[in-house]
């Protein structure tokens, strides 16, 4: 199983198992990360589900789509250049190991 | 949408360019939409949506016994959404039978649908009129949607049509999540009393309000191919009627499913639908729903139904007809 560590805004970590095929949305509310509110439930519609991918992990993950990109312009914390919405992201092997920072708010 | 095919049927209206779609041409008129209520515009909304909910509260406290339906559930959101759409004041009455007309018109074909329809004459021409960009106040939801028909991305004679779509679900949704969220906490005064502890609670609030009584309780989807669902064979073209207000209530998805929470964990529950379809204006009805939550439970002490609750009938609304409460001060 791929590991996820989300990192809080204060600083502490938490590592989670997450499945591939899944989310790191979906991997964050299964494991009770509140931090991760995703309001809309993974539709790509409300931007309350925010993370800041790691600088080594950020070309590693597949490109910002345009639905995306919009929603990331209106988060609660401000967008920046490691942005995304977790519910976009999509757990693979390969991403074992990914680190995502949470931001301050999400609404 | 609803229970007639549009393929094989006329519709009672100009059949919708967004909800009445599919990929691709839903996707072009979609992302207009989406752009017009993001998040970021959300932003420049709420604290005009938050200042107006507290003055609604503070002129409900002051009546002290009304009728949450009419009163708040109604008219707050009349309060907010039509400035914010950019109406004029003008006929404005036709807003909320027009919406009751949109959800009655989904079927089945029975009295609620038929009368509708045949009532419907001056508030269609009402809408239709309101559609027209010269009758949209520039910096407005509607003006903002004929923007997107100069930048390009759809035609001219879309933008009213797409107008047409904010004006159809924009109003009458949030009437009755709001007035869901209102009967929970009269009718679970505990969870009220949590929620005046702790405001932060109050978007959440209401999402599970949302939840709970499932103000759409129905969707209609047509197939466009064969499909298999939950081991049933569905022929290409055959009318889906899925039941949100059931699935928000599945014991094979929520713990304690028949209980108001207001800390429950709601994401996931499909009272705003799901997949391309799902409600576009989402974030505009969470928005209301918060701030008057807040209001609320910042201003009022106790919420008490004072009289008589009646239910309102409608073909896929869920809400209510009348909702007499008290209200004591904090």
């Amino acid at each position: 199983m791929p590991i996820i560590t989300f990192i809080r805004p204060d600083r502490r970590a938490e590592r989670i198992e997450a499945e591939p095929g899944e989310s790191a949305m979906q991997a964050a509310t299964r494991h009770g990360v509140d931090e991760i509110v995703a309001e809309c439930g993974g539709n790509a519609m409300c931007a309350t589900c925010h993370v800041y991918v790691d600088d080594q992990w950020i070309g590693r993950l597949a490109a910002v789509g345009d639905e995306e990109d919009a929603l990331l312009d209106g988060t609660a914390s401000a967008r920046q250049p490691g942005s995304r919405l977790s519910c976009q992201i999509k757990i693979t092997p390969e991403l074992d190991g990914l680190v995502l920072r949470l931001p301050e708010r999400q609404i | 949408m609803g229970l007639s095919d549009f393929a094989k049927e006329t519709p009672w209206r100009p059949q919708s360019i967004i909800l009445e779609a599919d990929p691709p041409a839903h996707t072009r008129t979609r992302a207009v939409l989406n752009k017009v209520l993001s998040p970021a515009v959300m932003k420049q909304l709420r604290d005009g949506f938050a200042a107006a909910a507290e003055a609604k509260v503070d002129e409900l406290l002051a009546r002290g016994s009304f009728d949450a339906v009419a009163d708040l559930a109604e008219g707050y959101p009349m309060s907010v959404f039509p400035d914010a759409m950019g109406l004029k004041q003008e006929g404005r009455e036709h807003l909320l039978p027009y919406a009751g007309l949109v959800f009655n018109a989904f079927g089945p074909p029975n009295e609620l649908r038929q009368s509708a329809i045949e009532r419907s004459a001056p508030h269609q021409a009402y809408v239709a009129e309101q559609c027209q960009r010269e009758n949209l106040k520039p910096g407005g939801f509607g003006a903002c949607i004929h923007d997107r028909a100069d930048a390009g991305d759809i035609t001219a004679a879309e933008a009213p049509l797409l107008v047409r779509s904010l004006l159809s679900a924009g109003i009458d949704t949030t009437v009755n999540g709001i007035g869901a969220a209102v009967y929970c906490l009269a009718r679970f005064p505990e969870e009220f009393a949590r929620l005046r502890r702790d405001l932060s609670l109050a978007r959440n609030a209401f999402e599970e309000a949302v939840r709970f009584e499932s103000p759409v309780q129905t969707f209609f989807r047509t197939t466009t191919k064969e499909v298999e669902i939950g081991g049933c064979r569905i022929g290409e073209g055959e009318k889906v009627l899925m039941f949100l207000g059931a699935a928000n209530r599945d014991p094979r998805r929520w713990s304690d499913p028949d209980r108001y929470d207001i800390t429950r964990k709601t994401s996931g529950h499909v009272g705003f639908g799901g997949g391309v379809h799902m409600c576009v204006g989402q974030l505009v009805a969470r928005l209301e729903g918060e701030v008057m939550l807040a209001a609320l439970a910042r201003k009022v002490g106790a919420i008490e139904i004072s009289g008589p609750v009646k239910r309102r009938y409608n073909n896929t609304l869920r809400g209510l007809e009348s909702l007499p409460v008290t209200f004591t001060p904090a």
